[in-house]
């Protein structure tokens, strides 16, 4: 760094800023695009050129836009809550007991959890119409423990084993069994991981388009991509931009706020999830 | 050898495996409901002729290999083929799939590696721009599939217009209607989308490298680009592997993005799409699972590729 010249120095920003500009400008557009009604909107421009709340009002009043988040937190909610309470116990016994074929259990998890939606999707819509749960949220949250529970217990299993020996020993000098282990030594300490591991399951599940698509059919029982990518107007000519991206905008920005709140904590859950291994 | 330290004796690692056995089940069934089952069910269709209608009265009929491939004679005794092994549709989507997989990735892992350079870098502002880069991969694929299909309109859509100013093109152009922008566009909205992760995983493979590394070529005075060719690339090249197959792994499957962005296109139809249409749209159970079959047996392939080559270190006996 300390021997660049002013004219690598000038282009390493200018290298910067590109990517920076190139990041945020289509999140850009789409709020500012939310803002614009009437012919304003189908006038491309980079600067704002009206501010109007028309587009969120019509989403908000209209058809069941509300009821859609409500469904997608209830359903991502309680969906990596389980997945949450069943990978905590199973990844201490993961991570930290050793018994034979616990490689190859590891290595089954992980293959599920790259598994391709579609292979499974056939066989999931029988097994929910047989439980009767078709296009109701307990088929999305039965659905979606297929990729949320493999994504947290693999990387619950990775932050476990980091955690020092001596406690554990410290704790089985005590006399607690592996419960009270977990519970009440292990747990205090890995809180800032369930809290890592949680948020980017609940985005996963957030944003999975696949099975709400497949498993509900009724307007009030749809989640949040669902109901963007199904709002469509009179008329493919008359596709109504303006309420898209203000939904668009209502839908991410809380996203973005947990994400940049949690920045750090997200980059060593996706690295543990990762490259990790 | 491989009792740990702290087993005392057998009865304490007993029942440290009893109490292990336990905190699995729960996770194992679970596992074994969502996906073995309906995994096991989806191949079983693909070997039967099980429609809509069929599906749940248990009237399919077995039919063995036919949906991949089935000999048909006809009356006249001619002799006819078909089956989705044979399907030129099908094909199609595995072309696209794969010019999808191999060029998005590709593009991911050279920007993804050039962003992750920039971000080791020490300058100011260094974490806003870690957060900027955090926006794309924050946005759900829907929103993001939507934001560029606006964009991306021919009429009123930014791009053209951007493109129009500067001159690079005469007329506007229907980018994800149009079949030889069709893949283009989608190509552009998974590159923005997904670089982000590609670069974080780089770059922390990047920080795992020893500073002093760079000390000691810096003192012997080697050229930066020297560097990064023999120091950088070769320790930096596990991490880039894996992330690289875990990326091809999630290419292999895309759905949502094509689905919504190029809906119709012929361009950019893959294998988990056409599967869909199979299934949803034609009823038909059987050639629909036959295509996710196929699918899945690609991704296994890969996914023993990843674990072989990432010689991830599954048991953690490792550390």
């Amino acid at each position: 760094m300390s021997r660049r010249t002013p004219f690598w120095t000038v282009m390493f920003y200018l290298g910067v800023a590109l990517i920076v500009l190139i990041a945020v400008f289509p999140f850009y557009y789409a709020v500012m695009t939310s803002f614009e009604t009437g012919t304003a909107i189908f006038s491309p421009n980079i600067l704002p050129e009206m501010f109007s709340l028309d587009n969120y009002a019509s989403v908000m009043n209209g058809r069941n836009f509300i009821r859609s988040v409500g469904n997608s937190v209830l359903i991502a909610g309680v969906t990596v809550v389980c997945a949450l309470f069943l990978a905590v116990t199973a990844s201490y016994a993961l991570a930290r007991v050793r018994f034979r074929g616990r490689g190859l259990l590891l290595m089954t998890i992980l293959a599920v959890s790259m598994f391709p939606q579609i292979a499974v999707l056939s066989g999931l819509y029988e097994l929910i119409k047989l439980f009767g749960i078709y296009n109701t949220p307990f088929a999305l949250m039965l659905s979606y423990t297929i990729f949320t529970l493999p994504f947290t217990v693999w990387v619950l299993t990775t932050f476990m084993r980091d955690l020092p020996v001596e406690i554990e020993e410290a704790a089985i000098v005590d006399g607690a069994t592996p419960w009270i282990i977990i519970t009440q030594v292990f747990m205090p300490l890995l809180w800032p991981a369930l809290v890592t591991t949680g948020l980017l399951a609940f985005i996963g599940a957030w944003n999975e388009f696949l099975f709400a698509l497949t498993f509900t059919i009724s307007e009030t029982e749809r989640t949040v991509p669902v109901a963007i990518a199904l709002l469509s107007g009179a008329s493919v000519q008359e596709i109504p931009w303006g309420p898209i991206m203000a939904a668009s905008v209502i839908v991410t920005v809380p996203l973005i706020i947990l994400v940049l709140i949690f920045q750090r904590k997200i980059v060593a859950g996706l690295t543990a999830g990762g490259v990790k291994g | 050898m491989t009792t740990s330290k702290i087993a005392k004796g057998p009865s304490l690692q007993q029942q440290r495996v009893r109490a292990a056995f336990w905190f699995l089940a729960p996770m194992l069934v679970m596992l074994a409901i969502v996906a073995a089952w309906p995994l096991f069910r989806s191949i079983s269709f693909s070997f039967t002729d099980a429609t809509a209608d069929t599906i749940f009265n248990g009237k399919a009929a077995w039919v063995g290999f036919d949906n991949y491939i089935e000999q048909r004679v006809r009356s006249n005794g001619e002799i006819r083929w078909r089956g989705v092994l044979l399907d030129a549709e099908w094909w199609n989507a595995v072309w696209n799939t794969v010019r999808f997989s191999l060029v998005s990735v590709a593009l991911e892992t050279v920007l993804g590696l050039l962003v992750a350079l920039v971000l080791n870098a020490e300058f100011k502002g260094r974490g806003l721009v870690r957060a900027a880069i955090l926006i794309p991969w924050a946005i759900p694929t829907i929103v993001s599939a939507r934001m560029w299909g606006w964009m991306l309109n021919d009429q009123f859509g930014v791009i053209n217009q951007m493109l129009l100013t500067v001159g690079l093109i005469s007329e506007p152009i229907a980018w994800t209607a149009r079949a030889d922008t069709a893949m283009l566009a989608v190509l552009i909205v998974d590159v923005w989308k997904t670089t982000p992760f590609m670069a974080l995983l780089i770059l922390a493979g990047l920080q795992m490298i020893p500073r002093d590394m760079y000390e000691a070529a810096k003192l012997d005075g080697i050229h930066p680009v020297k560097v990064f060719f023999r120091v950088t690339l070769p320790l930096l090249k596990p991490a880039l592997l894996v992330a690289v197959i875990f990326r091809v792994l999630d290419a292999l499957r895309i759905f949502d993005l094509i689905y919504v962005l190029t809906p119709q296109s012929d361009a950019t139809v893959t294998m988990s799409v056409l599967s869909y249409r199979q299934i949803q749209q034609f009823g038909d159970y059987g050639e629909g699972s036959a295509m996710s079959t196929l699918l899945f047996l690609i991704i296994t392939a890969f996914v023993l590729l990843y674990i072989k080559l990432g010689r991830v270190d599954l048991s953690g006996e490792k550390s």
